[in-house]
């Protein structure tokens, strides 16, 4: 009885000292060093505290037009691009502000382009559904389903002219998948074997239609074996399973093996654009989701697994929070555009 | 490299247009490695129009590239490799196959530098075969170009002489902004005087092929071979045609045309495309609104492809686009009717 206590003992302490130590960690949070997981948390927050901004000025009138919003899909940009570096490229989407963000752009110059200023990324000319940042490696989000596919053929086919040692990952939602743009894209990246990264952000909906009646085969992943090209699905609310896979994808790009697709299965919680009225999926749909929150989800395993501490997590919102409220000061008090310039820049010099 | 050296003399010699295409391709890729050509059937194929003809060879697969039918697909390529350094040439097999590629020209390439506030810039070229006479029917003889010259951000081409189509796609090749060139399947074998040297000519600039006092024919592509062929003979009627080629649609040279209906007072206009909404109502229009105006001794008028898809058989096919006889009739009209 004694021996068996004792080794009761054992466990328990082995046990704990794996969770002060991390030693029972799932091996894709355990490949994230502390430093990487604050900077991915604080881009995650900012995201999201970005996006309330924006709804939250459109509904005082300080933004026209319309907006596509990825509250809860953070953990799929950020995820993603934490397996880039500098060096390397991104095409984006209609939804594309975590994107934008997850590249390294500032808010402040992304709120200024919201609000249609001369200060904004494309000086108030493109809006919310055309933010590039071109310097940072974003060749812009784009207002057509599946429009940024065929250019990252192009942009990979650079990259292997000039002998470059980057990649380009390209975002698209499930329903550019039933684009022309995306099976040309994907077959023309495969004979060449371009250096491109085809991110899929599953979010179940294109606009109302269900993936599940727009598309026949259960994974836009499984749309890869058309392809000869690797396709993996992954838990898109979950950063360090997004970031794994995006990992080796880049990898596999970098060593000039090809492109991959990677499928992260996630959820808008907001509706489709500022129209939406939800009428095509529950609510409690959308709260089963809610409690699937990937900032919560990250923050609980950091927590649970002793990596961040809880001080450590309100500093990173709390410095998300501070960028947001300059990057309000910033636009707000940005210039507009000069009307007299409406036709400059049609064309380059 | 000089700007258009049109006369004949040393270092210039008689090749066809087709030719004329393929040496500014060799030398563009000769002098800057950023310059590709890829399109269906462009390498070991030398191209569906022979136009590519022995550039596989000379400059291997990594610079002239085969690629698989997908328009679409391409046109983005050419999008994402202008934005990221390169200086593609895409080959659209048939212009007609452009329709495939509409997004990627019309939302992405026009767009992106004003879009992005100046930030990008999208130095590509798309050369499209177009015209009707080859008997290729409804689907492979269209003259779509008016479409593209309505989109801003696009600059939009269409050489007549092989001299015009090496020095413009040299140009086009230069130029930071996504240029449509619009070759014509019947001009490929016709000849003419053609510089051995890289030239460009000037992208937004037309030609006065012949000088008139009577009439201005302001014709494109094809038309401006035809308008100069009706001058001639009107001339031994005793009729003074001024002929001008507009070669680029935009940006539309205005003050080339404006002052020469100026000095003869009359307008005709004459292209392949479908007569409504097309180049000649633009010209039209632009006189119409100016000062000009008030020379003109008679109506404007237009001469266009009809009002129908390209028909197969060949006698409906040469009625449904202006030919030679046709022009000769409309300039007689005008200057007869206004002398009445």
């Amino acid at each position: 009885m004694d021996q068996l206590d004792g080794k009761r003992d054992a466990i328990a302490m082995t046990t704990e000292l794996q969770i002060r130590t991390g030693a029972n960690q799932r091996p894709e949070l355990a490949a994230l060093d502390d430093d990487v997981l604050r900077a991915a948390l604080l881009k995650m927050h900012l995201i999201r505290r970005f996006e309330e901004t924006a709804e939250d000025s459109y509904a005082r009138g300080l933004v026209h037009g319309t907006m596509h919003l990825s509250i809860g899909q953070e953990a799929s940009a950020v995820g993603a691009v934490l397996a880039l570096e500098p060096k390397d490229y991104i095409l984006s989407t209609h939804r594309g502000h975590g994107h934008c963000i997850a590249k390294g752009a500032d808010p402040g110059r992304m709120l200024a382009e919201f609000f249609g200023k001369e200060t904004g990324y494309c000086r108030g000319r493109g809006g919310s559904m055309h933010i590039a940042d071109v310097e940072g490696g974003n060749l812009g989000a784009n207002g057509i389903v599946g429009g940024g596919l065929p250019i990252a053929v192009g942009v990979g086919m650079s990259l292997r002219a000039q002998k470059r040692d980057s990649v380009c990952m390209v975002f698209f939602g499930d329903g550019a998948t039933n684009e022309g743009a995306f099976h040309e894209a994907l077959n023309m990246a495969s004979i060449w074997r371009l250096p491109i990264v085809f991110l899929c952000e599953n979010n179940k909906y294109g606009m109302s239609m269900d993936v599940g009646r727009a598309m026949a085969v259960a994974n836009v992943a499984d749309r890869a074996a058309a392809y000869a090209i690797p396709g993996v699905s992954v838990d898109g609310n979950d950063l360090p399973a997004v970031a794994a896979a995006a990992r080796a994808a880049v990898e596999r790009a970098r060593a000039g093996d090809g492109p991959s697709l990677v499928e992260c299965k996630t959820y808008r919680i907001r509706g489709h654009s500022k129209s939406d009225r939800n009428l095509y999926r529950t609510r409690q749909e959308i709260e089963e989701w809610r409690d699937r929150d990937p900032i919560r989800r990250l923050e609980d395993e950091l927590l649970r697994h002793d990596r961040l501490s809880r001080e450590e997590l309100r500093v990173i919102a709390e410095r998300a929070e501070q960028q947001i409220t300059a990057a309000v000061e910033f636009a707000g008090t940005s210039p507009d555009p000069r009307v007299d310039e409406l036709t400059r820049d049609v064309y380059a010099d | 490299m000089p700007n258009e050296i049109v006369a004949h003399g040393a270092g210039v010699r008689e090749c066809s247009y087709a030719e004329a295409i393929r040496e500014a391709l060799a030398q563009a890729m000769e002098a800057d490695g950023r310059v590709f050509l890829f399109g269906e059937d462009v390498g070991v194929y030398g191209g569906a129009f022979g136009v590519s003809g022995d550039l596989f060879h000379r400059f291997g697969p990594e610079r002239v590239i085969d690629t698989p039918i997908s328009e679409l697909g391409l046109a983005g390529a050419a999008v994402g490799a202008a934005i990221t350094g390169m200086r593609p040439v895409l080959e659209i097999q048939f212009s007609d196959f452009i329709t495939l590629a509409m997004e990627q020209v019309v939302n992405q390439a026009a767009k992106i530098h004003f879009m992005f506030g100046g930030k990008a810039s999208v130095p590509l070229v798309i050369r499209l075969p177009g015209g009707s006479g080859t008997g290729a029917a409804a689907q492979h003889s269209q003259s779509l170009e008016a479409w593209f010259a309505h989109v801003p951000g696009l600059k939009v081409v269409q050489p007549s002489t092989p001299h015009d189509a090496k020095g413009l796609l040299l140009a086009a090749i230069d130029d930071p902004n996504p240029v449509l060139i619009f070759e014509h399947k019947l001009l490929y074998k016709t000849k003419g005087p053609v510089p051995v040297e890289p030239y460009r000519v000037p992208i937004g600039k037309a030609a006065v092929r012949r000088e008139g006092t009577d009439i201005t024919v302001v014709a494109t592509s094809i038309m401006a071979l035809r308008a100069e062929a009706a001058a001639q003979r009107l001339a031994a009627e005793g009729i003074s045609a001024e002929v001008i080629d507009l070669r680029t649609l935009r940006p539309i040279d205005f003050p080339t045309v404006a002052e020469s209906v100026r000095k003869t007072h009359r307008l005709l206009t004459v292209y392949e495309g479908v007569k409504t909404m097309g180049i000649g109502a633009e010209v039209s229009a632009m006189i119409a609104e100016s000062e000009v105006f008030d020379f003109l001794d008679a109506p404007i008028a237009r001469l266009g492809g009809a009002e129908v898809p390209l028909p197969y058989n060949p006698a409906l096919e040469k009625a449904a686009v202006p030919q030679e006889d046709d022009i000769v009739a409309a300039v007689r009209r005008l200057v007869r009717e206004g002398e009445a």
